[in-house]
């Protein structure tokens, strides 16, 4: 364990979450390295997104407690985590599709005077900050290749798109950490590959990255830290390298099939 | 030629200021941010019968009694809003449109010396119309009565223009955003109870100004004035006109209103005398309310499956997909 | 589309005010109202309260409008009624001449000899309340009147379920909250109605005629009308709104035919009561509650056990699901309707007994059929019946504590608590909610 001697932006215990008989998510550790970053991995239905959910303040847990920043925020609103510096995104995609893109991208940034009551009805007083905001809003739509894109409906959006959008919405705070679930889900691979160069350079700007991926090559390209899942518990951590040579991974993900190779299955699994 | 005037001069009467109000503050509720308030008729009530009593009881001076009337809507809106926004929207509805016949029931019922059941509060125009500055018919309208349009039509006006104001700004983005996916907006850090509530007291205080409009136009108010009938007509107007448009609801209820004295208008003519050209058998004069009213029944649904983005509306944006 | 919307409006305003601006028109606008404006029906029932609710014959009402100052009069007839037309609108001045009660009636204490309604276009008809004589139940003991109370409230209850286990049946299959449910409780009544009275036919079989009737409207409206609506893609918010803009149009259709009186059936209208105890009771009402349990076990059971109610229960949890499991939706949501119709005209009926026909006789209980199953929980069978129970007795006690105008309210409040602490009701599904 990584533990006591690196630096956790985020430290949980005891996260423990029932639906009825099933349990999600029961992990009793977990501490998130600052300006690392850190991929989450585990089979379909591990409790990856139950997680999320969960640290974020958009669910309930049944028990546990965790900090982030050495603060606790356990059982805090959704908003106020948000604005703490923890932004995620969602496994499916929740852009305004009643928006513009830009106007996605611009609800973005939190201590907006204009979002407030009494300002908004004065122009004046938040114009500039809108026009700052806004070219922000395009040099991030350039990056992920939607500026040709920005006075459309996000509802007219392709899936990959969306995903990306509500990517550069999430970078739009400005968070400290920033969560993303499956955020590579069909994204063709070129522009993945333009991603992970985005994604590191966010890491070299000192923000702290934990994301969940099915796959095994990206996870391997880009992560300093590794978690894998498994019914709901954390089964193992380390570098990418550890934990793919480890044997309990390994089962987690192929039951049965011990002797083929993780990447390997993945592939023919996409292909199927 | 009566019937035409008639029906233009309830385009422009106090009634159509009244519903162009509670229309605007259900704009802001439902249109915007998607909140299915189904009582604003107790908003209105409130903010009647707050201005009322504190006159007619209290000897309040005119603008003190609006902000009591006023006060007492906001209150109204933080009360309800605690409990009921944080739930599924149809729960939204039902909690509103109950709290809303609470409302009417208690004005009927309790607090007699002040409320004077189901008769209603009279008599307390005195201070407003003493500063009345018309003192002939101005365009066949009493002078009483044309003091009450002005000041109306210039709340519409206001109110509007606050609206539009409100709704280009960041804060208008967020409410459209709600109105889609709240769970969108609360990730980016966005108390999204805090603007619900917003919107739901705003859009009350717009409401709570029609009632006042109203209690100004007819000098009393009773509870019969505010039943569930008022809140449906008031969305068939807004959505006629189109939700999330700044015209839509002051379109929707003259149009609407206008539409419905004509109706009442030519059946009435049609129904009346010796020799109606309806025969008697079929429909008589005392049936001419029914029958507006089932027109707008028909319109509501009508419009609901045919057109919900109304005539200005944009079908894309209202928020009647959502659950 | 939109450029030509704006025409229009640009259009009609501009007309509006050049009309406006004609000073030969507008002069006349003012005085419209009074020359030949619409009038207003006042009507009323004259009973006594000390004498079994008696009609009382030959009392003198008289309503003056404000407007014109002029009195207009009407006498109660035999059957205690009187109706009069009053040709203006705006505040009236309604009141009874104390003098011309009998004399051995006089008003109930403290009750006004005036009512100073404003008659307003909407108003079509407007009923005038007075209160004659003195209620008895003021003489009973509050002990022994708890006992009557929830017993009326187990009456009122056990009825109110049939209404509200089709609202909540067809609200667990299709998610449609249905505001028009409530014409459904009316249309069994006036059906009854017209059968019984109109046409001069038993009262068992005009009621056994009311629910097939019931059965065959939801049967139509489904096939004919929200099927349609679910296979264009309306939303449900969208129907809910839709079936708001029913209920008004079927109530008023109702009050078109029935303008606004209140009317009995012909048979059974005062059972004569049978005392137990402090509890007074009639065999109509227990004939009528046997008839309602029956039905209530035999649909609960058939949702239960059948298969097609078990085909229902899948499709509320997921259509798509369901469907692609072989069920034929269409078919069991078409049945839900038919057999939720059918319980609203049934609860109809019987109310048309205790609280007599009238066009918005299911109007008044919607909104308790919806504290009812939010109180029991969103969609579930049992939690409709229990609901509606608690609710029944809820409202009936509390008219111990506070004023009988205000029963309705003591169900809207329960409604608004159960949302605040437990959403999902008593006997709902937490993890469905939100
Ligand atoms: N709201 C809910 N109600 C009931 N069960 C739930 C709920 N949310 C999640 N679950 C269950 O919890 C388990 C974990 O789900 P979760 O979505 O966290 O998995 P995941 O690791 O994100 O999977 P994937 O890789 O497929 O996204 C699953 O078995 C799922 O069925
Ligand atoms: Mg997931």
């Amino acid at each position: 364990m990584p533990a006591e001697q690196t630096d956790s932006i985020l430290v949980a215990d005891g996260i423990r979450r029932t639906f009825g008989g099933l349990t999600a998510v029961d992990v009793d550790h977990l501490e998130i390295p600052r300006h690392k970053i850190t991929a989450l991995i585990g089979p379909n239905g591990a409790g990856k997104t139950t997680l999320f959910n969960l640290l974020t303040g958009f669910d309930e847990p049944d028990a546990g407690s965790w900090t982030f920043n050495g603060q606790d925020v356990s059982g805090k609103a959704a908003y106020k985590v948000a604005r703490l510096g923890m932004v995620r995104t969602f496994q499916l995609t929740k852009v305004l599709s009643k928006l513009t893109v830009l106007e996605n991208m611009r609800l973005g940034p939190t201590g907006q005077r204009g979002e407030r009551f009494w300002s908004a009805p004065f122009q004046f007083l938040w114009r500039g900050q809108e026009d700052a905001n806004t070219e922000r809003a395009r040099e991030l739509l350039a990056r992920f290749k939607l500026d040709a894109k920005e006075q459309d409906y996000a509802g007219s959006l392709s899936g990959g798109q969306r995903k990306l959008l509500e990517m550069a919405r999430a970078l739009m705070v400005e968070p400290e950490m920033v969560m993303l679930d499956e955020p590579m889900a069909g994204v063709n691979p070129a522009l993945k590959q333009s991603l992970l160069g985005h994604v590191k350079s966010l890491r070299e700007d000192g923000m702290t990255v934990l994301f969940v991926e099915h796959d095994m090559d990206m996870v391997r390209d880009i992560s300093d830290h590794v978690i894998v899942m498994a019914q709901g518990k954390v089964i193992a951590q380390g570098t990418p390298a550890d934990v793919m040579g480890d044997q309990r991974v390994i089962d987690a993900y192929l039951g049965e099939h011990h002797d083929t190779d993780i990447t390997q299955e993945r592939a023919t699994e996409e292909t199927s | 030629m009566d019937i035409i005037t008639g029906t233009l001069s309830a385009a422009v009467s106090v009634q159509a200021a009244y519903f162009c109000l509670a229309a605007i503050g259900l704009n802001v509720q439902f249109g915007y941010a998607g909140l299915l308030n189904f009582g604003q008729a107790g908003f209105l009530a409130v903010g009647a019968y707050g201005f009322a009593v504190a006159v007619a009881s209290f000897e309040l001076p005119f603008f003190a009694a609006v902000a009591v009337g006023l006060g007492c809507t906001a209150l109204l809106a933080l009360l309800l809003g605690i409990p009921t926004l944080r739930l599924r929207a149809d729960y939204l509805a039902i909690a509103t449109i109950a709290a809303a016949e609470v409302i009417r029931l208690f004005f009927g019922a309790t607090f007699r010396e002040y409320f004077k059941g189901r008769d209603g509060v009279s008599g307390f125009t005195a201070d407003f119309q003493s500063v009345n500055p018309f003192d002939s018919s101005v365009l066949g309208f009493r002078p009483g009565e044309f003091w009450v349009m002005v000041v109306g039509w210039t709340l519409v006006v206001l109110s509007s223009v606050f609206v539009w104001l409100l709704m280009r700004s960041p804060w208008g983005r967020i409410m459209k955003g709600i109105r889609e996916d709240e769970d969108a907006v609360r990730s980016l850090g966005k108390n999204v109870y805090s603007y619900k509530m917003q919107a739901l007291v705003l859009g009350g205080l717009i409401g709570a100004l029609g009632g006042l409009v109203l209690a100004l136009g007819q000098n009393s108010v009773q509870p019969d004035n505010f039943n569930a009938d008022l809140t449906f007509i008031v969305y068939t107007m807004l959505i006629l006109g189109g939700a999330a448009r700044i015209f839509g609801p002051i379109f929707g209820a003259i149009v609407f209103w206008a539409a419905l004295s004509f109706i009442g208008a030519v059946l009435t003519k049609l129904t009346r005398g010796d020799d109606p050209f309806i025969p008697s058998w079929l429909m008589t004069d005392n049936q001419v309310g029914s029958v507006r009213f089932m027109v707008v029944g028909l319109c509501l649904m009508a419009l609901m499956i045919f057109r919900p983005q109304g005539v200005f509306g944009d079908r894309k944006e209202i928020a009647l997909d959502a659950r | 589309m939109r450029l030509r919307a704006i025409l229009l409006a640009g259009i009609v305003g501009i007309l509006s005010v050049l009309l406006l601006g004609l000073p030969s028109q507008a002069s006349d606008v003012g005085g419209d109202e009074a020359d030949e404006g619409p009038t207003t029906v006042v009507s009323g029932t004259v009973r006594n309260a000390s004498d079994e609710n008696k009609p009382v014959e030959g009392v003198t009402i008289t309503a003056t409008p404000d407007a014109t100052g002029e009195e207009v009069e009407a006498t109660s007839d035999e059957d205690g009624e009187y109706e009069m037309e009053v040709p203006a609108l705006g505040r009236t001045v309604i009141a009874i001449d104390v003098d011309s009660l009998p004399d051995d009636v006089s008003l109930a204490e403290g009750a006004p000899t005036e009512l100073t309604p404003v008659l307003d276009v909407g108003r079509p008809s407007f009923t005038a309340i007075f209160r004659v004589g003195q209620s008895e139940s003021t003489a009973i003991g509050t002990l022994d009147q708890l006992a009557q109370n929830v017993y009326n409230g187990l009456y009122f209850g056990i009825i109110l379920a049939l209404g509200a286990l089709g609202l909540s049946m067809i609200f667990g299959t299709t998610g449609l909250t249905n505001f028009a449910h409530g014409e459904m409780v009316t249309f069994g009544a006036i059906m009854t109605y017209t059968f019984n009275v109109a046409v001069g036919m038993n009262i068992f079989l005009s009621g056994i005629i009311a629910i097939a009737l019931s059965a065959l409207f939801g049967y139509l409206q489904d096939r004919y009308f929200w099927r349609i609506l679910r296979h264009r893609g309306t939303g449900l918010i969208a129907m809910m709104i839709v079936s708001i803009g029913l209920q008004f149009f079927l109530r008023n259709v109702f009050q078109f035919f029935t303008g606004g009186r209140t009317e009995n059936y012909n048979d059974f209208t005062t059972p004569s009561g049978i005392s137990a105890g402090p509890v007074t009771f009639s065999m109509r009402d227990v004939y009528c509650m046997i008839i309602a349990i029956v039905l209530l076990t035999v649909v609960a059971a058939a949702l239960k056990f059948s298969r097609v109610g078990r085909a229902a229960r899948a499709i509320s949890d997921n259509p798509a699901l369901a469907a692609s499991t072989g069920i034929n939706v269409d078919r069991v949501v078409t049945l839900v309707w038919t057999v939720g119709v059918a319980l609203a005209g049934t609860c109809g009926i019987i109310l048309g007994f205790s609280q007599s026909v009238k066009f918005d006789l299911g109007a008044q209980i919607l909104l308790v059929m919806f504290a009812a199953i939010t109180v029991g929980g969103l969609g579930s069978i049992s939690g409709a019946i229990i609901g509606s129970i608690i609710v029944g007795v809820l409202v009936e006690t509390s008219t111990l504590i506070i004023p009988s105008e205000l029963k309705i309210a003591a169900a809207m409040f329960l409604l608004i608590v159960i949302l605040l602490v437990r959403p999902q009701g008593l006997l709902g599904n937490k993890e469905r909610i939100g």
